[in-house]
């Protein structure tokens, strides 16, 4: 019974991994642009390129930001649905969230790009409650400002914030659901403030689904090329590097070089996060 | 004394998290019947129907739409049977080995789809396959054996093991078993498994774009609108079909998997 899909995985799955591998070893002749079918290590040295180095980080850093920001928006949501709502308000809180994870992907992304841009809604709405100062002065800031939202890493990260959102959401829900009534009542028994109570025996407890909430965002942020091609600065994440590379510059070694990269940060990532037990929260 | 009511604070933010998820979506509506081509003015100038029928009539979305369709149903009925065959095996035995498939099965949706992407890519260059709709498929089915997989485990553990111990005591073989006793408890579980598979299919845009070469799926061309807009009105319209198309069977399958308490020998 499980042999049909065993093979299929096996095959096409692991088969691909291992066929990305193979290429990423494989170098390119800088004269004839043909891939050199030998093994060398030459491609994984052109990733300590500056610039190279540059995207990685660039990469790293925005699904650091990424994954913080889901996890600060989504937490009152997942809160709100474990401890206090109950009956049809449950169900209207896992359908609210269900849809907006399961909705057209690049349909949420067009969305924003109509929101952020320059004459979109967000501009809109600053200039009829007489906000532009505040917007030009948050778009005026070094690093993440730009022409408009839509072309600035702010509004990237806005973006990412939002699709990857429910991704957060359900396991943080499901981490506080597991968490004892009768602690709470125990920590309140025994003199603990509200805040108190939230952080030392709330936090530490759903910590695990928080973990594993951040797995698909951190892993979905470092892989996703579309978002920072629609809305955002011309500066590259890892992603696009890789789709052009293989496309249009046709380096097929440097770009599953670039691939591998993820695949690394992720098996620390997922190895980190064993350990601090988020495996049984997912 | 724990209070059941909920901060006020935390309501609101809770409320606010909600609406921030759902209001750009209804954006999307809006403006499909604005009458501003060239821009993304807010609001819009005036409202018009006009953009469905030119949608209708521009010969360049169909072949897309025909061929995500086409993907979408292969892939859908490959992890179907794929899917519901590891389910089977996995759900109830214990074996070696079975903690690395189940990493297996997880493993393209864990990793970026852009990893998926580019080890087919390589996969198709080291091997010299040519692009075509089977080339998308590959993709496509390996990512989706994970969602028919998880739909028909959660509801096989629900499944008293009693009920297949009793068939075969009335005689019946494994077939009989599987055709009058498994099927119908499993039916709308693999359902609802499919319906989302062909969702995720239809709109899947990342690992697409490295496994389709030069033809263009659905999400393809509206990702081509989207860098270089032609009438930007038309890709509100695709939009909105591409939205429905996914939204209706997310919604059966929420329906066709809810409560589950129906499930024979389910409660044990």
């Amino acid at each position: 019974m499980l042999a049909p899909p065993l093979v299929w995985l096996g095959l096409v799955y692991l088969g691909s991994l291992a066929a990305l591998l193979v290429q990423s070893f494989y170098s390119i002749d800088e004269f004839s642009g043909l891939v050199v079918p030998e093994f060398t290590l030459k491609t994984y040295a052109e990733l300590f390129r500056a610039q190279n180095l540059d995207i990685i980080l660039r990469t790293l850093a925005m699904a650091v930001s990424v994954t913080l920001g889901c996890a600060v928006i989504a937490f009152p949501i997942a809160y709100y649905a474990a401890r206090h709502a109950r009956g049809g308000w449950k169900a209207a809180f896992y359908l609210g969230v269900m849809l907006p994870l399961w909705s057209s992907y690049l349909v949420k992304v067009y969305a924003w790009k109509l929101i952020l841009a320059k004459e979109g809604i967000i501009g809109w709405a600053a200039g009829a409650t007489g906000t532009t100062p505040i917007l030009d002065a948050v778009l005026g800031l070094p690093w993440i400002g730009g022409n408009s939202l839509s072309t600035s890493f702010l509004g990237t990260w806005i973006v990412f914030v939002y699709v990857w959102l429910p991704y957060m959401i359900l396991p943080m829900q499901a981490a506080l659901e597991r968490v004892p009534v009768s602690m709470l009542e125990a920590s309140s028994d025994l003199g603990a403030t509200r805040s108190q109570t939230f952080r030392t025996v709330i936090l530490p407890l759903a910590l695990p689904g928080v973990i594993a909430g951040s797995i698909f965002t951190f892993s979905l942020t470092m892989g996703d090329y579309i978002i920072p091609q629609i809305v955002g600065t011309s500066a590259r994440f890892i992603g696009q590097t890789v789709y052009q590379l293989q496309g249009t510059a046709g380096n097929l070694p440097l770009a599953a070089a670039f691939a591998v990269v993820p695949i690394v940060i992720m098996l620390v990532y997922l190895a980190l996060a064993r350990r601090a037990g988020a495996f049984d929260a997912l | 004394m724990r209070s059941d009511r909920a901060p006020l604070g935390l309501a609101i933010a809770a409320g606010a998290g909600l609406l921030f998820l759902h209001l750009p979506i209804l954006l999307i509506f809006l403006y499909a019947f604005t009458t501003d081509e060239r821009t993304y003015a807010f609001p819009p100038p005036g409202l018009t129907t006009q953009w469905f029928g030119v949608a209708w009539n521009r010969a360049d979305i169909w072949p897309p739409l025909y061929l995500s369709l086409r993907v979408a149903a292969i892939s859908t009925a490959l992890a179907m049977v794929l899917g519901t065959l590891v389910a089977g095996a996995m759900a109830r035995t214990r074996f070696f080995g079975r903690d690395q498939i189940s990493l297996l099965i997880i493993l393209p949706i864990a990793l970026p789809g852009v990893i998926t992407g580019m080890s087919l890519r390589s996969a198709f260059a080291i091997m010299d396959i040519p692009f075509s709709t089977w080339t998308i498929v590959l993709g496509h089915a390996t990512f989706c054996i994970v969602i028919v997989y998880n739909n028909a485990v959660a509801r096989l553990r629900r499944l008293s093991g009693g009920i297949m111990e009793a068939s075969a005591d009335l005689g019946a073989n494994a077939f009989q078993t599987f055709r009058h006793v498994l099927l119908p408890n499993l039916g709308s579980a693999l359902l609802a498994g499919g319906m989302l598979a062909f969702a995720l299919s239809f709109d899947e845009v990342i690992v697409t774009t490295f496994t389709a070469g030069q033809q263009s799926t659905l999400p393809i061309w509206m990702l081509n609108e989207l860098v270089r807009p032609r009438q930007r009105p038309v890709t509100n319209v695709v939009a909105i079909v591409v939205f429905a198309v996914t939204f209706v069977p997310i919604l059966l399958a929420y329906y066709l998997t809810r409560g589950g308490s129906d499930t024979a020998g389910g409660g044990k």
